[in-house]
């Protein structure tokens, strides 16, 4: 399979996911900058975690209206497959690629910690590596990552499998609605996320829990 | 020569600036003539104490800085010491005191952004921070304000810069209520062939800014820093500068863009005293003369006179010189990460700093002698006088297993998570060791088997009691949390914080302090390889306790073969390695003294530094053979506090029956050095424990097996079992409940 991933200025786990993607696939992804006239043909567009533009405006409102995202639209939009994590989450729900909103945590503060996650659809090109239901680990880092939606998108998402993880076992660190962890759009080829399980792939993190989504998404297609 | 100058030159704006009157005097003397307004800002800003280390240089030169793996030591941005292939760790440590007690957020920030900008300035890209904090009284009345802004702009800095926190210290005493202490520690990887320095080469080269624009913020904090606080510190905010980890992440990056293109000859980022330093010292280092054009410098604010350009202390700027041919694909990078870039000025061969300003020349000095003959003072200082040992029956008496919760749910030994968990400690993917053990550690990047240890010590208490064993202990202490990795030390970086050196028991304190690091570093081959001095950090006539606070950086040779503090086992034999033969007896200056009968008398407990290496050259070996399976050094709290943080961390309980008759008290809580527990996978009833022991006992060192791990209650002796729960729910509650203000 064939990855590339975005950067954006600001951003800072791009070399976290560039790791992460060259150790499982293989295969160094395609690098990204923000301003390049080409979008690479490729199967996967990872969005990775930092603080684009600073997270000024609001998180991700300034990269999300980036020309490249136009692109990215394109692509979602013809089946390719889009990972946002963290800020790339963020990113993608401000591009209106996925619906709802992540606010501020309600603690108020930033928080890095080690949370659980239930998979919640394991019937999708990114979870597939997993178990339904299965209670994985994975770090978390972030700031604005409290996800919220209307009852009405709740439900759809609820009832549609479009929910993939969940905080699980009373861990939910930042008082996200329905301890919503990462969402799919309605083609679920679109997935965000605010955990990083490009974090928790080799036994120096700790844990490979995080491993899964790639392999399971890289071994697809390849 | 005539200058044009509209502002007269009074007694009272000479003082106002922080220059004493025999100071101006050297400046007429040298310069011939009365300065103009920039060039007594100018002035002020090289000689004030943060710039010139006027007061201390004399001490300083006496630490040991050399070492076969060292490159660098004091004098660049930071210290540079060899890993081995090809590769070298940059770091320093550095204070904002004094702008973070004004506005904490940006000023714990910015202090990050400073050092941050200190390694990367060296061609260093960053991959470790600490931070050491000293707060006043929990129930001070701006204490929790203080932590919280300190925490949320240290972590609203480095987290989105994207280099993660591995470690630290959090201390609470009320000699800080008036003048906290925030210590930055940053660290870098580099190779060592693209290793970039301050001096300048060349005549008539362009002389570049980069990053930032230029405002009003921050001018005169350098000399606002080196001058006591008193009643009217509100009106210093505007001193303090304010921080965009946005637009350093964007500098870092284009810095190591523009460095890999050959482009760079010689630079320097803006810290204290913004142009001015930078300038100066690109300048002075290379022998060359610098000549400013003010009018090309990028400001963000209008009608800026030359005076605040000179001395604004905008945040995320660098000054560099260029190979001129070099200039337009430098000019790209700076572009592509839209940064400022304007070449503001060219070298000379005339050895002057000058600056022009609207057709003006606003400055026209010695650039050498502006760093060169800075003040130097050899101050008055007294020794500080020696407390008696305490009587040998003078042991105020606690149950044990309360005196242990007490300390555990205290606010000197409680857990740091609810400040360690606002920073991001694991990005860059690297981090084995997160805040919470002896030391934080990461893997080299890209090396199969190598890691760094990284730790930050003093003990404030023993430094006030006695500064000279203070000083010993903060470097021992050190060096002891890099061995219970597993690493070898390899150097350190001090940030020595002091009240005014103008008072002699002050001086003394510091002239103690650093005779004591300089030994320890000698006894333990641990050179001091950069740092920082912050004097004056009194309020109102009342100085600080003396804080040199040290940080340590060790080499794995392989990760795999790392310790940790938690309990790997249950059932595993537990040794005191480096216990005296009593297991301990020092309880003067420990915090079971101070923190539970509010005593404060009696010596620090002194550090044996032979003793000191045999014992820890030998606990590194038990790991690197992987007889060890789990390491903590003792410090706060001793013995007691030491089992409890190993079972807490591993949820396993320990039972510790080999206490002698005499008063556990001191065996338990006493705070002797130069000791570690030690857990190991033998019999012991085996012939290969008793050829430890041999092996030991050949070394002069005693390593008794005090118990076993196993249950889930922490057992010490006759006292009652506490079970590991309770131990952790006092550990974690304390922060937490004190935030909450509860």
């Amino acid at each position: 399979m064939k990855s590339a991933v975005i950067v954006f200025p600001g951003l800072n786990r791009d070399r976290d996911m560039i790791a992460a993607l060259t150790k499982i696939s293989g295969t160094a992804p395609a690098v990204v900058w923000h301003q390049d006239a080409d979008l690479p043909d490729v199967d996967l567009i990872v969005i990775p975690g930092g603080f684009s533009y600073g997270d000024y405006l609001r998180c991700g409102a300034i990269a999300a209206r980036s020309p490249i995202m136009d692109k990215i639209r394109t692509r979602a939009d013809a089946g390719v497959k889009v990972l946002g994590v963290c800020n790339g989450f963020q990113i993608l729900i401000e591009a209106g690629l996925l619906p709802g909103a992540l606010m501020r945590n309600m603690s108020l503060k930033f928080v890095c910690r080690e949370v659980k996650l239930e998979v919640t659809n394991a019937a999708t090109d990114f979870t597939r590596g997993y178990a339904q239901g299965q209670v994985i680990r994975c770090p978390v880092a972030h700031h604005d990552g409290n996800y919220f939606a209307d009852s009405e998108t709740i439900a759809r998402l609820e009832g549609n499998g479009q929910v993939a993880f969940r905080y699980a076992e009373g861990t939910n660190p930042n008082g996200s609605i329905n301890d919503i962890a990462g969402i799919l759009n309605d083609r679920k080829n679109v997935l965000g996320l605010m955990p990083h399980p490009e974090n928790l792939i080799e036994s120096a993190h700790g844990g490979t829990d995080g491993r899964a989504l790639f392999s399971g998404l890289l071994q697809q297609v390849a | 020569m005539t200058l044009p100058n509209d502002i007269v030159i009074t007694p009272q704006l000479v003082a106002d600036h922080g220059l004493k009157p025999d100071e101006y005097q050297k400046i007429l003397d040298l310069i011939g003539r009365t300065p103009t307004y920039t060039e007594l800002g100018i002035f002020s800003a090289m000689w004030n104490e943060h710039c010139s280390y006027k007061s201390s240089k004399k001490w300083l030169k006496t630490l040991p800085t050399t070492g076969p793996r060292v490159i660098q030591g004091p004098g660049e941005n930071a210290g540079v010491v060899d890993i081995g292939d090809g590769q070298a760790v940059v770091f320093k440590m550095e204070s904002h005191n004094h702008p973070s007690f004004i506005e904490p957020y940006q000023g714990a920030g910015t202090g990050m952004g400073g050092i941050l900008r200190d390694v990367f300035t060296m061609g260093a890209r960053p991959v470790a921070a600490m931070n050491a904090l000293r707060f006043g009284a929990p129930d001070h009345e701006k204490t929790r304000h203080l932590v919280s802004g300190v925490v949320a702009g240290i972590g609203g800095y480095a987290n989105a810069f994207g280099v993660p926190t591995v470690g630290g210290e959090v201390e609470f005493d009320a000699r800080y209520n008036g003048n906290i202490l925030v210590n930055a520690f940053a660290a870098g990887l580099v190779d060592t062939d693209k290793i970039f320095l301050s001096e300048a080469k060349g005549v008539g080269l362009p002389v570049v800014y980069l990053g930032a624009k230029t405002g009003r913020d921050g001018v005169g904090g350098a000399t606002m820093a080196s001058a006591e606080f008193g009643d009217d510190i509100d009106e210093k905010r505007p001193t303090v500068q304010v921080g965009d980890p946005f637009t350093e992440k964007r500098l870092l990056e284009a810095c190591l863009e523009l460095m890999a293109t050959g482009a760079v000859i010689a630079i320097q980022d803006m810290g204290a005293a913004g142009l001015t330093c930078s300038a100066v010292e690109m300048g002075a280092k290379g022998d060359l003369g610098i000549e400013l054009n003010l009018d090309m410098v990028p400001v963000r604010e209008t009608a800026m006179t030359p005076y605040e350009m000179m001395l604004s202390e905008s945040q995320e700027r660098m000054l560099m010189v260029l190979h001129p041919e070099k200039e337009a694909e430098a000019r790209a990078v700076f572009v592509k990460w839209e940064l400022d870039f304007a070449t503001v000025g060219k070298t000379t061969d005339d050895l002057r700093f000058r600056v022009l300003w609207h057709g003006d020349e606003v400055a026209n000095l010695p650039i050498k002698d502006l760093g060169d003959e800075a003040p130097e003072y050899d101050r008055p200082w007294v020794e500080s006088k020696k407390s008696s040992m305490l009587a040998e029956n003078d042991v105020p008496q606690m149950d044990v297993a309360d005196a242990l919760l007490a300390l555990m749910g205290g606010h000197q030994i409680g857990s740091r998570r609810w400040v360690y968990e606002q920073y991001d400690t694991l990005i860059q993917g690297n981090s084995l060791q997160r805040p919470g053990g002896d030391a934080g550690v990461i893997r080299v990047d890209g090396h199969p088997t190598k890691a760094l240890a990284f730790t930050s010590d003093v003990n404030p208490r023993y430094c006030e009691a006695d500064p000279y064993e203070g000083g010993k202990q903060a470097v021992a202490e050190a060096w002891r949390n890099l061995t219970a990795t597993g690493a070898d030390p390899l150097a350190a970086t001090d940030n020595l914080n002091f009240g005014n050196p103008e008072r002699p028991e002050i001086m003394g304190q510091l002239v103690g302090a650093i005779k004591g690091i300089g030994e320890a570093c000698i006894a333990l081959d641990f050179p001091i390889v950069s740092g920082n001095v912050s004097l004056y950090n009194e309020t109102n006539g009342k100085g600080i306790l003396p804080t040199p606070t040290i940080g340590g950086v060790g080499l794995l040779p392989d990760w795999s073969q790392m310790a940790r503090i938690a309990f790997a086992a249950e059932g595993q034999v537990i040794l005191l390695v480096g216990s005296p033969a009593n297991r301990g007896s020092h309880l003067a200056q420990s915090i079971y003294m101070r923190d539970l009968f509010d005593r404060k008398d009696g010596p620090p407990p002194p550090v044996d530094l032979a003793h000191e290496r045999r014992t820890g050259d030998f606990v590194r070996k038990l790991i690197r053979l992987g007889i060890a399976t789990a390491v903590h050094d003792l410090s706060d709290g001793g013995l007691a506090v030491g089992l409890a943080e190993m079972a807490i961390a591993s949820g396993i309980g320990a039972t510790v029956t080999d206490i002698t008759t005499a008063d556990p008290i001191p065996q338990f809580f006493g705070e002797d050095q130069g000791r570690y527990l030690v857990t190991i996978n033998l019999d012991p009833q085996g012939e290969e424990i008793t050829a430890l022991w041999d092996e030991a006992k050949s070394l002069r060192i005693h390593a008794p097996w005090i118990g076993s791990t196993g249950g889930t209650d922490l057992v010490l002796g006759d006292a009652r079992a506490i079970p590991v729960a309770a131990l952790k729910a006092a550990h974690e509650g304390w922060f937490p409940t004190y935030m909450a203000g509860e």
